[in-house]
């Protein structure tokens, strides 16, 4: 019993950084209807700009992460500006493939300049555990974990609650009309792109202390996330996090209780049957076209 | 410039609208029959590649560009194609049963993946390919009884109609030439067929096409079977080619290059698949001469611009470091993919027909004529 509890934390632990990536992927999906394969990659280039400033330059931890999520969200309106807004509008296929190319762009500029070693930050979470009864969490894996509690409830307000979140979820819906209701949508764009980026950052470093940053580890989380937010319903904020934690658990139960092997396949083989069944996802809208 | 007069159907559907197309494929078909007397036996090697690819890219083309189901899973039903040949070499199969083997049980996968993602679309239908594509990769390395795990599997070499065909020899570079243009032929009969028409009619409108009466299902469901069998089959010449496989040569990077290859080389017709696969399969001897000359020549035209010897011969250790940077290939390819969907949609072939069609109109031509129009983005969850 205690082994299962232990597993069912560990792998709500994990589930959660997939859920925080998945956020980032549902942000951009649910303002603009862009799926941005390199989501996983922002993450990455993220923990390696946390990186230079707290473990290269020195800067206390908080400052460095502030700094790093500063500097990411300029460069996810950057990227926005590059390589999607030319082509905001056209078939998925094209921006999907566009992403793809960012993200082979930013891997391996990332293992030019910083090296393909692994890199870790020294942060407030990384040593201790928390121990109740004869369970045993560690801190860093809590962090994640309120963290993607905090930001999920953060942005699920914004997106329901303010104006702007009105207007990204208006222009997501019919970008002519939103124009003609006077919404600016470049700057919409421009700004969840930024949002994204800065959520991926966050990522990136929370998940420092855990997986190590290295140049692929974008592509790596980024698979496991993206089943993650299609599980949810790609649409919904709640569902990322909801579907990351269902692909962590089963993760780390199939790790456990199956023979080896399972622990990879398992979650993917759980989205294709969620798929066969409800193939908008959990959280999804399943609305007819009219035609 | 010729006009074509077309007066009916027939005509419209010919395989070579004029004696034009007949000279310039024949010149071209010549020229690929007598490469592998004046080509280097690594540009010989590099062109089996380039069939090899480009079967894969008509295959795909069959199931997004033309019936518009994205798949970045093809990687597996190459693996599925493979490994089949390997297996049932094992128990001296002839080739031409276990070539023909593979297409079919291939083509019997690609169909069963088929059903499932007649409920997908768009995103949705791209990770429950990636999804599938794990998978087989999973089983590969799992079923050791089979595949012989994360070992791999050797391929012996190929023995056709009793003769050994050796996998860098110019027989081999015939065989996959030869299925190449078997795949063009067959699949340009197949889109001119009612199948194809349906195909494209799926792609442009699912809606549409279903009030004209077509079985959407049943022609996706076709489309997945016929290019995954493609595929198969280009993956058993694959396998000859290595003549070693393991399962990780069938990872979803592969499945990304296939798409860079109809992507490059044009969605909207089969010239694409060729085309891209000749830039994909290019690009490796390309960064090899820029690893190994560029350095040279860049600091030699410094020197003669005036450079000292001593600044120039920095210059050289430089641009040296630069190229031989680990993972330089991927930024490249990033690059590339991110500038043709950016500028040229339509891909290599695109730009040739815009090619042709300046010299055509010679000095008539307008920029415009092939400018997208501003689209709007309306959401596509509703339908």
């Amino acid at each position: 019993m205690l082994d299962f509890v232990q597993q069912l934390v560990s792998g709500i632990a994990l589930g959660c950084v997939y859920g925080l990536i998945a956020l980032g992927f549902v942000l951009v999906y649910k303002a603009t209807e862009v799926v941005n394969f390199a989501q996983g990659d922002l993450m990455m280039l993220g923990g390696f700009f946390a990186f230079t400033f707290i473990g290269m330059l020195g800067l206390n931890y908080w400052l460095g992460f502030a700094g790093a999520v500063a500097a990411m969200a300029l460069f996810g309106m950057l990227a926005e500006r590059v390589v999607v807004r030319p082509i905001l509008g056209y078939p998925q296929f094209s921006i999907i493939m566009a992403t793809i190319g960012l993200g082979y762009f930013l891997r391996s500029v990332a293992g030019i300049i910083w090296g393909t070693d692994d890199f870790k930050i020294e942060t407030p979470f990384s040593q201790g555990v928390l121990r109740i009864g004869s369970l045993v969490l560690a801190y860093d894996k809590l962090s994640v974990i309120a963290a993607t509690i905090i930001l999920c409830a953060l942005l699920y307000l914004f997106f329901n609650r303010t104006t702007l979140g009105t207007a990204m979820r208006a222009s997501s819906e019919n970008m002519l009309a939103a124009y003609y209701m006077g919404i600016p949508v470049k700057r919409v764009v421009s700004i969840v792109w930024a949002i994204s980026a800065a959520v991926a950052t966050c990522a990136g470093v929370l998940l420092a202390p855990i997986t190590f940053i290295h140049s692929n580890v974008g592509l790596v989380l980024g698979l496991k996330a993206f089943p993650a937010a299609v599980l949810g319903g790609f649409g919904s904020i709640p569902g990322a996090v909801v579907g990351g934690v269902l692909i962590g658990v089963i993760e780390s139960m199939a790790g456990f209780y199956l023979p080896q092997g399972w622990k990879d396949v398992a979650p993917y083989i759980v989205l294709l049957a969620v798929l066969l069944l409800k193939p908008e996802g959990l959280f999804g809208l399943h609305v007819r076209k009219k035609v | 410039m010729r006009f074509l007069f077309k007066t009916d159907y027939e005509d419209d559907i010919k395989l070579f609208p004029h004696s034009g197309y007949v000279f310039s494929y024949g010149l071209l078909l010549a020229l690929l029959l007598i490469a592998p007397h004046v080509l280097s036996s690594y540009l010989m090697s590099q062109l089996v590649f380039v069939c090899i690819y480009a079967i894969v890219g008509v295959g795909l083309l069959i199931l997004t560009g033309f019936t518009g189901q994205a798949s970045l899973g093809h990687a597996a039903f190459l693996a599925i194609g493979a490994y089949t040949a390997a297996y049932l070499q094992q128990f001296n199969v002839p080739f031409p049963v276990y070539f023909l083997a593979a297409g079919v049980l291939t083509g019997v996968v690609g169909a069963l993946v088929g059903f499932p993602a007649l409920r997908l679309q768009g995103i949705y239908l791209v990770i429950a390919t990636i999804s599938f594509a794990f998978i087989v990769e999973e089983i590969l390395a799992r079923w050791e009884s089979v595949t012989h795990g994360n070992e791999g599997m050797r391929v012996k070499t190929l023995y056709f109609l009793g003769t050994a065909v050796p996998r860098d020899g110019p027989t081999f570079y015939y065989l996959c030439l030869a299925v190449l243009v078997l795949t063009i032929v067959g699949s340009l009969n197949l889109l001119r067929s009612p199948t194809g028409r349906a195909f494209v009619a799926i792609r442009d409108s699912e809606t549409a096409a279903r009030s004209m009466g077509i079985n959407v299902s049943l022609y996706k469901v076709k489309s997945f079977a016929i290019s995954a069998a493609i595929t198969g089959l280009a993956g058993v010449l694959f396998a000859h080619k290595l003549s070693f496989i393991s399962p990780e040569m069938f990872t979803l990077q592969l499945s990304i290059e296939f798409i860079i290859v109809i992507l490059i080389g044009g969605t909207f017709s089969l010239h694409g698949a060729v085309l891209g696969a000749i830039f994909l399969v290019m690009i490796d001897p390309f960064l090899t001469y820029l690893k190994d000359d560029m350095p040279g020549v860049i600091a030699g035209a410094a020197a003669t611009l005036g450079a000292g010897a001593e600044r120039a011969a920095r210059i050289q250790d430089a641009v040296a470091a630069f190229a031989s940077a680990n993972g330089l290939k991927g930024a490249i390819y990033g690059i590339i993919i991110v500038l043709f969907v950016l500028f040229e949609p339509l891909g290599l072939y695109g730009r040739w027909l815009k090619i042709k069609l300046f010299f055509q109109l010679f000095p008539l031509y307008k920029r415009a004529t092939f400018k997208r129009q501003k689209i709007y983005v309306k959401s596509e969850r509703n339908r």
